[in-house]
């Protein structure tokens, strides 16, 4: 069987999609990215879906379902890479990604991770303290 | 109604033996009609052309102008009613470039040259040959208006960058559904291929804004947002305002803003950028 992979870069995991999902395929992504986000301490899931030409009812749901686990385990999911004429035709067919957050490319999605994560102040950046960062919480 | 190949060997006789008379009176006629917008010589070498292929297509036995020897005089047809067509024409100028041809018949027959019942079966002939003509010339025309819609299509539906990460679509004319979706298609690309997260739709140059309208524009800010960039709506004309009240269409959660650069500060506010602050405002 087929597995996507699952990167980790920083402090963010890296999955891109570039196989036909299938229901095993899609069992099998959730449960190593839920594995991964616990053992890493990842704060942030980005979905690359740049290879998708098609993406119906059913990736739609997966995704909705990762970013529901990701945000359980603390961790926040961006898609990244939705092509014109996907987003087209969801629109079309009056599909929506609750709760997904959404950029551009993978660039501009690692941004948004960061930026949310500096929205939520110093006290998050205890663990790996910056000098600058450690005075201004002092 | 076919004409016997008897009365096609008749009518090739009578052009050729009259032929300087025909062509030269045929001319006439027609230059008097178009009042002097194509030069009498080359209309006189169009209806010698015409003329020419008519006798070569009569001399093989012109029974119908859609049979097949006549796919010479076809061509030659079809050649002046289009390039008549280009240079803007009417319908009924080059349906007279034709039937000047029945015109000089009758002088011929007026003068006793030709029998009058000649001169009925081949002004029948003659009539079948403007009706081609006049298809073609409509085939040209509609031809042509497609092509401009196409191009009009293109031109006016530019996606330009006005800040780094910010594009902007100045929206020109009615929007119809396919113009929408050129618009939107275009924008989402140069979204993606500019990797630009805010787009502005400025909707200055549209005159009236519908529900229909509107729907376009909403789907085009949603797809924008699914793909993880911003859309903002601007250059919204007081009319246009009351007129979106009033239908009962809501924006949700768009931004909307009256005029194209207080969009742009709208998107330097969000990311931060202090530009915007560079040069102070003279009215401010």
């Amino acid at each position: 069987m087929e597995r996507v992979p699952v990167l980790k870069i920083g402090d963010i995991l890296l999955v891109s999609i570039q196989i036909d999902m299938s229901d095993q395929t899609a069992l099998a992504l959730q449960e190593d990215l839920a594995e991964r986000i616990v053992e890493t301490g990842a704060r942030g899931v980005i979905i690359d879906i740049t290879a998708l030409d098609i993406v119906d009812s059913f990736i739609g749901r997966m995704l909705s379902t990762i970013a529901s686990i990701s945000r359980v385990l603390d961790a926040e999911t961006v898609v990244v890479g939705m092509r014109p004429a996907v987003a087209i035709t969801l629109v079309e067919l009056g599909l929506s990604f609750n709760g997904i957050r959404t950029a551009l490319n993978v660039e501009r999605g690692m941004e948004l991770i960061a930026a949310s994560h500096d929205d939520l102040g110093p006290d998050e950046e205890m663990d790996d303290p910056e000098p600058g960062q450690a005075a201004t919480s002092v | 109604m076919a004409l016997t190949t008897e009365e096609s060997g008749r009518l090739v006789g009578l052009l050729a033996m009259h032929a300087e008379r025909v062509v030269q009176r045929w001319a006439e006629i027609v230059a008097a009609s178009l009042r002097g917008r194509l030069s009498q010589a080359e209309l006189r070498l169009q209806v010698q052309d015409l003329h020419r292929s008519m006798i070569d297509a009569g001399a093989e036995g012109l029974a119908d102008i859609q049979s097949e020897s006549a796919g010479e005089l076809r061509a030659a047809l079809a050649e002046l009613s289009r390039g008549w067509a280009r240079q803007g024409f009417s319908a009924t100028e080059t349906a007279v470039g034709l039937y000047a041809l029945k015109d000089v018949l009758i002088e011929l027959a007026d003068s006793g040259e030709v029998e009058l019942r000649d001169v009925i079966t081949f002004s029948g002939l003659v009539d079948r040959m403007g009706l081609f003509t006049f298809e073609t010339y409509v085939q040209t025309r509609e031809g042509l208006i497609a092509d401009q819609a196409e191009q009009l299509l293109e031109l006016s539906t530019p996606v330009v960058k006005i800040w780094d990460g910010v594009v902007a679509v100045p929206l020109v004319g009615t929007l119809d559904s396919a113009r929408a979706q050129v618009v939107m298609e275009r924008l989402l690309q140069t979204l993606v291929d500019t990797g630009s997260p805010h787009a502005i739709i400025d909707i200055t140059g549209v005159p009236a804004v519908d529900t229909q309208v509107a729907q376009h524009i909403l789907k085009t800010v949603v797809a924008a947002r699914l793909m993880g960039a911003d859309c903002i709506i601007s250059g919204i004309r007081p009319q246009i305002a009351q007129t979106i009240v009033a239908l009962g269409i809501e924006f949700g959660d768009i931004a909307t803003k009256a005029s194209l650069a207080d969009a742009l500060r709208h998107v330097l506010r969000i990311t931060g950028v202090d530009a915007a602050r560079r040069q102070p405002r003279r009215d401010a």
